[in-house]
């Protein structure tokens, strides 16, 4: 059933190609907005490229929180994954390693282009994937909890991003600091080792919690 | 002497004990206020190091211990809402956030106040005040999830979980703040090293501590009382109410 639903998200995706296509290509129009505001100072743009990059994916996966359940919802299939026998969790878990599938691995695959763009090292373009590779699954699970809590609100879209994006300050952090500690010389060891923490505890919470968000907004 | 605790759970009968401690709490937190900010103004002296500047840790370290110390409440308030189905311990959650929020808000306008004369400047990003802006942004969360839900046992849940989600959060949260603080090392002043206080600025800060306790105390039971009119105006006991001009 897990794997049934990572099936049908995928497959749904790969019906509605702009969806991903839109999300990506506001990943890259983002960051490449940030040369043309700040000027094209090599040196600082190096400097906050791995802040920039991160940055963007943060808006890139809130922006697509929104289509997350929307449809499920609309079309009924959400009140028959509520009904049906399998735990509720586990369907959420599939979504939500859908979701990232369709948006947050685009992002892990274009992120070293732009590390191009912004003249990142080698070595700190690797620590910039891991780092996203590591990161971006945790942004589409704790924002899975914002998408249900939120599901056929009105302005939902907005509130989402109050409710999420205080939650993805940690992984911001540690995401843009591996990077950052890589360019400065000093071990990132640490700032990946918490990245995988995070994902873990969110792999363990978040379905549980994105589970009770639907049960409350379906009621 | 025993109390009973679920007749107190039932909005009715809980409205008129708080009707009963509202005037209770509005006094003691007007009296306390006044020997604080007596003791603050008057008797403490003035800072060999700060001056008179310092002054306002009278009203900033009071009102940030109160925004931290409500958010655990209100979600405590929150889950107990969620696992339990009391309606009173939501109604008590929403009826904090508001105040939670205004004591954050508080706290960092006094920081940036005090930072002014003391750091040279409005703001650093220290890993304090950075986390007490994401709790700002935890409360402002909070609040609009339940305003923009229309069904009031629906905004009592989501709120309860966002409340919880936040509340595993802080502590994360916190301490990755501190970490990317001690990374960059940006922040040149510390505000972890605090001078030993002389005995009778303590003092004061706590009467101003227990002084913003009776005030919160105060008001949210206040407010818990309009949003249990406001939820059960359709009952009998509000139509009785408002039969005997009560209201």
């Amino acid at each position: 059933m897990f794997f049934w639903i990572i099936q049908r998200d995928l497959l749904l995706a790969v019906r509605r190609r702009s969806d991903v296509l839109t999300t990506l290509f506001f990943f890259v129009i983002v960051v490449s907005l940030f040369p043309l505001s700040v000027g094209p100072e090599m040196n600082l743009l190096r400097t906050m490229a791995p802040g920039i990059v991160w940055v963007a994916a943060l808006l890139a996966s809130m922006l697509s929180l929104g289509r997350l359940f929307s449809s499920d919802y609309s079309d009924g299939t959400l009140e028959q994954m509520l009904l049906s026998p399998q735990s509720l969790s586990i369907l959420v878990l599939g979504k939500a390693l859908a979701h990232w599938l369709v948006t947050g691995m685009p992002l892990v695959v274009m992120a070293p282009v732009l590390g191009i763009q912004y003249d990142l090292p080698a070595d700190a373009l690797f620590v910039l994937v891991v780092s996203l590779l590591l990161g971006t699954p945790v942004l589409s699970l704790i924002g899975a909890i914002g998408a249900a809590l939120t599901l056929g609100l009105r302005g939902g879209g907005v509130l989402v991003s109050l409710l999420v994006l205080p939650l993805y300050i940690p992984v911001l952090i540690f995401g843009a600091g591996a990077v950052e500690a890589n360019m400065a010389g000093i071990s990132y060891d640490a700032h990946l080792s918490l990245l995988g923490a995070f994902l873990l505890v969110s792999l363990v919470l978040a379905p549980w919690a994105i589970a009770a968000s639907l049960r409350v907004s379906l009621e | 002497m025993a109390i009973n605790w679920y007749k107190y759970a039932s909005p009715a009968s809980f409205y008129t004990l708080a009707g009963k401690m509202v005037p209770l709490f509005t006094i003691l937190a007007i009296g306390l206020l006044v020997i604080g900010l007596y003791i603050g103004f008057f008797v403490a002296p003035t800072d060999f190091q700060q001056g008179e500047a310092y002054r306002i840790i009278f009203i900033h370290v009071p009102a940030a211990w109160m925004s931290m110390f409500l958010y655990v409440v209100m979600a405590c308030w929150a889950g107990i809402g969620l696992a339990f189905n009391t309606r009173l311990s939501s109604m008590m959650a929403t009826a904090i956030a508001p105040t939670g929020a205004m004591f954050t808000f508080l706290a960092l306008w006094t920081g940036s106040l005090w930072g002014k004369p003391m750091w040279g400047t409005w703001w650093v990003w220290d890993a304090r005040l950075t986390s007490e802006l994401i709790l700002l942004f935890l409360y402002i969360g909070f609040m609009s999830l339940q305003a923009a839900i229309d069904d009031p046992r629906r905004a009592d849940k989501a709120g309860a979980i966002i409340a919880l989600v936040g509340v595993i959060n802080i502590p994360i949260i916190y301490f990755s703040v501190q970490w990317w603080n001690t990374l960059h090392q940006g922040a040149s002043v510390s505000v972890n090293q605090a001078p030993t206080m002389a005995s009778v600025m303590l003092t004061g800060m706590m009467v101003m501590v227990l002084a913003s306790w009776m005030y919160s105390i105060a008001v949210i039971l206040k407010r818990v009382r309009i949003i249990i009119l406001e939820r059960e105006s359709h009952t009998a006991w509000v139509a009785e109410l408002r039969k005997k001009g009560a209201l």
